[in-house]
Parts: C-alpha cells; sequence; structure tokens
C-alpha cells in the first residue's frame, strides 16, 4: 500500500497530484497488479482533504485502465505503465550530459540551460499548458 | 444539477449600508463549498440569510428547495455553526447531546457517542472548561449527529491552533465521506479551505466576485510573465485579472480556456490562494476607484 502526500505550494490540484503519485509509485515498481490502493477515507483521514478529491483521482485512474473499483473491497491496481528500458534511459541521460557539457563549454549559465530546456519542452511536447 | 443553496438578486441592508448585495448564486449540492472574503464582505450574513435567521432586503433565497426560516421542517435538515462554536459552559458533555437528542427528531445518538469516545471527550466535563479545539469538536459533533443534509459552518476553525485546526477539518472530511453531507464553511484565509474544499465562492464588500469548481478554477487561470506588454495586446482569448509591470518585465495572472502558446511567456500555475487573491484585489481596487471617481465628480 502506498501513502499519499501533498504539496500545497505546487499549484497542482490535489486529485492530480495523487494521480501522478500512482503513476510515479507505478513505473518505480512500488505498486503492482493486485495491490490495494488506500480507501478514500483512509486517505481523507490522514490528509484532511475532500473525499470527492480523492474518489476524482481514482476515476481517473481508472479511465486510465490502471486501477479498478471493486465494490465493498477496494480499489486495486490492474494495469502496468509501460517502464522503458533501463538501458534505454542510461544512454538518454549519457546523450543528454554530452549536450549539456556543450552548452557549458559554449558558454551558457545553468539558468539559460534551464529556459531552453523548458522552452524545449514546451515546444516540443507541449507541456506548460494545461 | 442539484442545487443546496440557490440565491437571485439576494441583498441585506442593514440602515443605509448594504451588507450583501445582488447576490447571485448557485451552489450545487454534494459538494464541500468554500466562501471566502476578507472580514466584513457579507459571509456571514449570507450563511445567516441562508439559514433563515436573517430575512433578506431583496431578491430570493432556496436552500434544499425551500424558503429558510418558512417552515419548521427545512430546519431539521440544516446543520449550522455560529462563528466561534458557541456551547453551554456550564453545562456537560453528556447533557450537550441529550439536548441535542430531545430537540432534534433525526438525532444520531450512536454516531454523536462514538464520536465524543473517538475525540477522547470526557462526557461528565462542563463545556466551559474544554480547550478551544475540543469545544469546536463538540459543537461540530452536534451539528452532524442531527444527521443534516446540508451543514453550514461559519469561520469553524478561526480561533483554533494548527494542530486543532487540521483535526476539526480532518472529522469533518470523514463526516464528508461517510454521510455524504453537503458543506458550506466559511474563513478569510483560503489556506483553511484549499485542502477541503471542491468549489469556492468569492465574496468581496458584499458582492459575489467568483464562484466555480476549485479544480477547473485552477486549471483556467495562470500567471505569465514576460518582456513588458500592454495588457491589451494579449490575446482577446485570455482574459487578465491582475497584471503587474516592473521596468521590463510584465507578469498577469490570465484566465483562459486555451492553451498558452506565444513562447515569449513563462506560465507558472496558480495556487488557490493566489488565484483568490488576485480576485480580491481586482475587486476591492475597482471598488476604490469608483469611490474616488464620485468624490472627484463632486
Amino acid at each position: 500500500m502506498i501513502e499519499f502526500h501533498l504539496d500545497p505550494t505546487s499549484g497542482v490540484a490535489t486529485y492530480q497530484q495523487l494521480v501522478q503519485q500512482v503513476h510515479q509509485a507505478l513505473q518505480l515498481g512500488l505498486l503492482e497488479p493486485g495491490d490495494r490502493l488506500p480507501t478514500a477515507q483512509q486517505v481523507v483521514s490522514s490528509l484532511a482533504i475532500n473525499p470527492n478529491t480523492v474518489l476524482k483521482a481514482y476515476r481517473d485512474l481508472e479511465r486510465e485502465g490502471l486501477v479498478r473499483a471493486k465494490p465493498g473491497l477496494g480499489t486495486f491496481v490492474v494495469g502496468r505503465l509501460p517502464r522503458t528500458d533501463p538501458v534505454e534511459q542510461a544512454r538518454f541521460r549519457r546523450s543528454m550530459a554530452a549536450w549539456l557539457r556543450s552548452a557549458r563549454g559554449a558558454g551558457l549559465s545553468i539558468d539559460e540551460i534551464e529556459a531552453i530546456y523548458r522552452t524545449a519542452i514546451r515546444d516540443c511536447l507541449g507541456e506548460g499548458v494545461a | 444539477m442539484n442545487a443546496s443553496v440557490e440565491a437571485v438578486g439576494l441583498g441585506k441592508r442593514y440602515g443605509k449600508r448594504w451588507a450583501l448585495k445582488d447576490c447571485t448564486l448557485t451552489i450545487p449540492s454534494g459538494r464541500v463549498v468554500g466562501l471566502v472574503g476578507p472580514n466584513g464582505a457579507g459571509k456571514t450574513t449570507l450563511m445567516h440569510l441562508a439559514v433563515g435567521l436573517l430575512a433578506p432586503s431583496a431578491g430570493e433565497i432556496t436552500v434544499l428547495g425551500d424558503r429558510p426560516g418558512s417552515d419548521p421542517a427545512v430546519l431539521e435538515r440544516l446543520g449550522f455553526l455560529a462563528q466561534d462554536s458557541p456551547t453551554y459552559a456550564r453545562l456537560t458533555v453528556r447533557q450537550h447531546l441529550q439536548m441535542g437528542e430531545w430537540l432534534n427528531p433525526r438525532w444520531d445518538a450512536e454516531f454523536a457517542a462514538g464520536r465524543i469516545d473517538a475525540l477522547g471527550l470526557d462526557p461528565s466535563q462542563r463545556a466551559g472548561t474544554l480547550s478551544g479545539g475540543q469545544r469546536a469538536q463538540l459543537a461540530l459533533t452536534l451539528a452532524v449527529a442531527k444527521r443534516p443534509e446540508l451543514l453550514v459552518l461559519d469561520e469553524p476553525v478561526a480561533s483554533l491552533d494548527p494542530l486543532a485546526r487540521r483535526e476539526f477539518l480532518q472529522t469533518l472530511m470523514e463526516v464528508v465521506a461517510v454521510q455524504g453531507v453537503s458543506v458550506v464553511l466559511s474563513s478569510h484565509l483560503i489556506a483553511d479551505l484549499e485542502r477541503v474544499c471542491d468549489y469556492v465562492v468569492v465574496l468581496v464588500t458584499g458582492r459575489v466576485v467568483l464562484t466555480g469548481d476549485v479544480d477547473e478554477l485552477l486549471a483556467s487561470h495562470h500567471r505569465i510573465t514576460g518582456p513588458r506588454r500592454d495588457p491589451a495586446s494579449l490575446p482577446s482569448s485570455q482574459q487578465v485579472i491582475e497584471a503587474s509591470h516592473a521596468e521590463r518585465q510584465s507578469s498577469f495572472v490570465v484566465r483562459t480556456s486555451e492553451p498558452i502558446l506565444d513562447p515569449v511567456w513563462t506560465v507558472t500555475p496558480l495556487t488557490l490562494d493566489d488565484l483568490v487573491l488576485a480576485y480580491m484585489r481586482r475587486d476591492r481596487d475597482a471598488v476604490a476607484s469608483t469611490t474616488t471617481g464620485l468624490a472627484v465628480a463632486r
């Protein structure tokens, strides 16, 4: 079973934070098919949040095919998130490191590099817009 | 959509001053609604109108489909906790529960006793000797044990320390989870309500300036920062709620349902706190500027 936590300053809606934490737990292998998620009431008691928020997060996860609610029993993990091959991940990390070294070599500051990274993510992946 | 509270053109006047003016809003049922606004914004007035302690000077309000105060049967379906969680100082905890049982036909004695037990309160203790947090919990227990469909709580956590505040909200959320009761609670601090509300109503100087589902509001508002710009140059789909300018930089709080594509802007999400404050400042300034305008015209 996982335990949720909240970052109140993130500006990310509470239900999204719960969804993201389940995603991360799946990606890291902390949750596997068959595992039960905490009940809405357990989450409500530990975080003092609105039960509707928990149910909304679970509904989202259910729509994604990752969990299924079994009435009277709880909400269970039924799906997996594709975990990228660790070798592949390492390959991208190496090419990123090479890019970072060449950017530093060209005299770019860390702030500039971060700005480029953020803009590129936004341009290519459409993030940063809700 | 089923509404727990519906107001049309609602107003309340004390002498010449309107404490609440032209208030039109629909509060869906099954929600936890935060009523937010600075002190003197009309929150308590609106709540007193909703539970029938006040009669409107203008407009109409219906609560659970009925006019408040028109029929005692409506009161059975309403739970109201006035500011500072009033209890009878000389009565014991047990006597409070007995009184609740005598006065409320739908009283849930089992819930009340279980709650007092879970809170670790001594039934023979007088309410006057309880801590602020315990008193608030006792008052909440009474309001919930009458099994209302709508719970109206006026500044329930304002006078509590952070721990008692958290415990109070925990109890409240457990009740919402188990009983599915609709809740309207007020605070002048949005931070108190951020975790528990899924719907907000923002009041400033007697007027409603913002209502909506919290997640939808968060998804449609952004802070954008970039080179100095005139707000008029922004796309018409972006409604500017707040603008601030430094020498070369502009920062806006905008409301838009469309993605912000212009690469000159750095887009950051807003917390509910930031969002509500932006609306409060805008409307306070709007009121201030009309008043000065009038003064100059005279």
